[in-house]
């Protein structure tokens, strides 16, 4: 394995810059909105601003505090995005009288709360190793209640994965990501050994043990599961994908993502014969431009709305405001990429992407650097699941794949979302410390100017 | 472990590049397919609901876009809509566009091709995209007046215009409507408007029946006859007509009569003069007769009729003289001659065919468009006075407004003279039919200019279905009217 040269610096100061560089951002975004509609800079503009300032703020002190070498880069690139997703969807209430934004500036600074007392509380990352079996009841828990009668919010756009207390709504669904990631991490983390021993071998490629294919065969039900019961063709496909990536990255045997696809292939097919939505999500698909898909109820009259949306854009857009994104249905939540595009272009989008695989890359740079293999695989299952989540719902809004319903992470208005994401963000922080933390047996505090950094773990002695 | 940690980072990587290619793909390449789909309606939003220029009269805007608080940011909105509609037209998101709205449609919506660096500009300053505004050549308080002049419930049409500059003036149809009505976001209403105004006997909604609308001109049509006579060279001013009442042909039955009521049935030979201040029908008739159908209709042409190509920006319906289609028989051709049968005219032609005579046998295109501007007032365009053709020779010419205006001094249009002013003109009576109680309706015209000398100023007025009195009531005196009007007098 090659050497990993990281120069062991806490580089706080290149966060401190770069998130005054991303609040500029999200300020400059929020009053273009304002001028272009012809709204005044009240007391909401400048609390609201000052909110974000301080909750980031906030943020980057506890990084200085607990987790000094913590990736510099990420949460800079996290605010930048919510504050371009807050500037959006205040755009988007201008127009449609809503008030989603109020909601999604509490929301941010409940997330961006709760990311800081992860990052306070949690001293290190692989404490979470010890709630592994917690976790799996947890996630059972988070994705059966929103079929629990009484709390269940019912079907809403055609899935059920809400749930209701008083007047707030909630999607467990979001949080069930983390905790599903939790759950994979320490098993694999310590049931690796043993899965990797055994197996036949057919040429090249060793077949696990029958047994050892059990935690796949659950999480394929449990995917599957999702998909009947909850009709949520999305999350089903991010939980599966999720899982598929973490026993690869804890095995490195291809034979896992083979019998993994080989399950999609056969659940796909299956789900596409017997279930009439996701029958019906392809044919969609299929024939978005069809009129007579486009205006049947359950048609495609809200991705080819989006498509018109960003053909609308070009290249450098319309301008905050001087678009119609409202004609799209759910266009500050599923389909805020295409409000996105239709008003800041393709060049807009290419700077949201551009953000996005720069915030994965950074989970996967703390995945390689850190010295666990349960940090390894929680980094790596959280950074894929949020490029996954991305490419699912980005590759929906464009027609590259069909249309499900799942949120934009910290873009897209919805609480649990944004709690959830952030929440992935301060997991990734912790590790990204541990990762280029200089390793220290005699626990002084000053950092050594270059620490020995990448500890290819022993583990990596029984990779075939 | 690490070289699998690698491999799903490209593999994360490889869905962004694939989401990169799929927005390439729809922001870049497919942008014209997926503007032009037909069920795209984000184009109609931008046409409809932008900043579309406003439609000005003397500087007052009688169509304008105003802001709106949803999502069709801008509602079009007429004032003083039914003095306007037969000008602006309609502009509906629902049933399309009509008059002016349509024919300056690139210039309203800042689309056309000359206003390119306008809308690169507007995308640097981020100024909202605004369309130019037209300026109209009417007269707020002539077309007012023309307006009034016209019973409600009557059927009727007045042009106005200036005949050296083929600026109009005034122009005014009865019913009109609002345009409003049709201007509505709300698309049930529109369609509920729709629905009622087309039931509205004699409307026509794709604009003022003075271009539009095609009408039998009766005896006015005799100017036609008059200078084909002249040009023929085997007539001259002080030529002799036959003046039989009634006129005869060969092997049939039917005759064409001369007017009851009038001095014609006293002599059977007469001059241009009394035959134009009576007008009499068989001189003319003998005419047409005499010269062929080929040379009338040759005549009818140079006077503006057969043309499906006159723009005022708006397309003006094409009048028919029936020459041009297969060869008419005798009774046919005297028929023609006197402005009956198959001839029909729009009043913005019989308008045309008096300026040319006003302006020494030149015919200059109309226009209703004085200037577009910028929404910066820098002017686009302005009005350049264009020669259409030459109708007939300016001696020609010279001679027949002699006799119009022999006309209003010695004959039947007399309540059109205007005191201290040579007017000339012709009048026009076409027979329609009897209606359920036996009254004779007629097409009444008026066509005529001031002054003679020096011709400022055209008035052509059509009311249809009318009976003799009324017509004669609604046409010469609002003529002087007018002329006053315009001319200050």
């Amino acid at each position: 394995m090659s050497q990993l040269l990281t120069v062991a610096k806490p580089r706080r100061n290149t966060e401190l810059l770069l998130l005054i560089l991303a609040l500029s951002l999200a300020t400059m975004a929020n009053a273009l909105v304002n001028l272009n509609l012809g709204r005044t800079f009240d007391n909401d503009f400048y609390t609201q601003i000052a909110i974000l300032a301080v909750l980031s703020i906030g943020f980057h002190i506890a990084l200085r505090i607990k987790a000094k070498y913590a990736d510099p880069v990420i949460l800079p690139v996290v605010v930048a995005l919510n504050g371009i997703g807050l500037a959006v969807i205040h755009r988007l209430d201008i127009t449609s009288g809503d008030t989603a934004g109020q909601r999604q500036w509490m929301w941010t600074s409940l997330a961006v709360v709760a990311a800081i007392a992860v990052i306070w509380f949690l001293r290190d990352h692989r404490i979470l190793r010890r709630y592994t079996y917690i976790s799996l009841l947890a996630s059972v828990v988070l994705l059966v209640l929103p079929l629990v009668p009484g709390i269940s919010a019912g079907n809403v756009n055609g899935a059920t994965v809400w749930i209701a207390i008083g007047p707030f709504t909630f999607q467990p669904g979001e949080i069930a990501k983390i905790t599903l990631a939790i759950f994979f991490a320490g098993y694999l983390s310590s049931n690796r050994d043993l899965i990797l021993l055994a197996g036949k071998k057919i040429g090249k490629l060793q077949l696990p043990r029958a047994r050892d294919l059990a935690p796949m065969i659950v999480a394929w039900l449990a995917s599957v599961g999702v998909l009947v019961f909850q009709r949520d063709l999305g999350s089903s496909i991010l939980f599966f994908g999720l899982f598929m990536v973490m026993i690869y990255v804890a095995t490195s045997r291809i034979s896992w993502i083979l019998i993994g696809l080989a399950l999609i292939a056969v659940g796909g097919v299956a789900a596409y014969q017997i279930f009439p939505h996701v029958t019906r999500r392809i044919d969609v698909w299929v024939n978005a431009l069809d009129p007579e898909y486009i205006g049947a109820a359950g048609g495609s009259f809200q991705v080819v709305e989006g498509l018109f949306g960003l053909a609308n854009g070009g290249l450098i857009g319309t301008g905050f405001g001087q678009g119609s994104p409202d004609t799209v249905p759910l266009a500050n939540s599923d389909m805020i990429i295409a409000s996105i595009g239709e008003e800041l272009g393709l060049v807009g989008l290419f700077a949201v992407l551009s953000l996005y695989t720069l915030f994965i890359s950074r989970g996967f740079r703390a995945a390689l650097g850190t010295r666990d293999a349960f940090g390894k695989l929680l980094a790596v299952g959280l950074s894929f699941a949020v490029a996954l989540q991305c490419f699912i719902i980005i590759g929906g809004v464009t027609r590259l794949i069909p249309l499900t319903g799942l949120t934009t992470p910290f873009l897209a208005a919805g609480g649990s979302s944004l709690l959830a994401n952030w929440i992935i963000v301060a997991l990734i922080l912790k590790i990204s410390d541990a990762a280029r933390r200089p390793i220290d047996v005699s626990n002084t505090p000053e950092p050594s100017a270059s620490g020995p950094q990448e500890h290819d773990t022993k583990l990596e002695v029984t990779k075939p | 472990m690490n070289q699998a940690i690698r491999n799903s980072w490209i593999v994360a990587i490889a869905l962004f590049a694939l989401l990169f290619g799929s927005i390439s793909y729809v922001q870049f390449f497919a942008v014209d397919s997926l503007n032009a789909n037909p069920n795209n309606n984000r184009q109609l939003l931008k046409t409809f609901c932008g900043n579309r220029g406003p439609i000005l009269v003397d500087g007052q805007a009688i169509a304008e876009s105003v802001p709106t608080n949803t999502d069709c940011k801008f509602q079009r909105k007429y004032n003083d809509p039914l003095l306007y509609a037969g000008l602006t037209g309609f502009f509906s998101r629902f049933s399309g566009q009509s008059g002016i709205e349509y024919a300056m449609r690139e210039q309203l919506t800042g689309t056309s091709d000359d206003a390119l660096f306008d809308r690169i500009a507007q995308t640097f300053t981020g100024k909202q995209p605004q369309g130019r505004s037209v300026e109209l050549t009417i007269d707020a308080n002539i077309q007012k007046l023309a307006y009034d002049m016209i019973p409600d419930g009557v059927d009727g049409s007045i042009v106005v215009m200036n005949p050296k500059t083929g600026a109009i003036i005034a122009m005014v149809s009865k019913p009109s409507y609002d345009t409003n009505l049709l201007a509505s976001h709300d698309e049930k209403a529109v369609n509920a408007a729709m629905a009622s105004l087309v039931g509205v006997p004699g409307i026509n909604l794709y604009g003022s029946k003075a271009y539009k609308g095609l009408y039998s001109p009766g005896s006015v049509f005799k100017l036609v006859d008059t200078a084909a006579a002249l040009e023929s060279g085997k007539y001259n001013k002080d030529s002799i007509l036959p003046n039989p009442s009634p006129m005869t042909f060969p092997g049939i039955t039917y005759t064409l009569p001369n007017y009851a009521n009038g001095q014609c049935a006293i002599r059977d030979k007469a001059s241009f003069a009394f035959a134009l201040e009576n007008s009499c029908n068989t001189p003319f008739a003998s005419i047409a007769l005499d010269l062929g159908q080929d040379a009338m209709t040759a005549q009818a042409n140079k006077f503006g009729f057969n043309d499906d190509s006159v723009y005022f920006p708006d397309r003006v319906v094409d009048s028919r003289f029936p020459g041009s289609q297969g060869v008419l028989d005798a009774p046919g051709l005297a028929q023609s001659a006197i402005g009956q049968k198959d001839v029909l005219a729009s009043p913005l032609q019989i308008a045309m065919m008096t300026a040319a005579i006003a302006n020494g046998g030149q015919q200059m295109t109309p226009n209703l468009v004085k200037t577009v501007r910028t929404p910066d007032l820098k002017t686009v365009s302005s009005l350049t006075p264009e020669v259409l053709r030459q109708s007939t020779t300016p001696e020609i010419a010279a001679q027949i407004t002699d006799w119009m205006v022999s006309v209003v001094d010695n004959g039947i249009a007399s309540a059109a003279a205007v005191p201290g002013v040579e007017v000339a003109a012709k009048t026009g009576t076409a027979e329609l039919g009897l209606n359920e109680s036996g009254t004779m309706l007629n097409n009444a015209w008026f066509t005529g200019f001031a002054p003679a000398n020096d011709p400022e100023v055209v008035v052509s007025i059509v009311m249809p279905g009318v009976d003799v009195a009324t017509g004669a009531q609604l046409t010469s005196p609002n003529a002087s009217k007018l002329f006053k009007a315009v001319l200050n007098k």
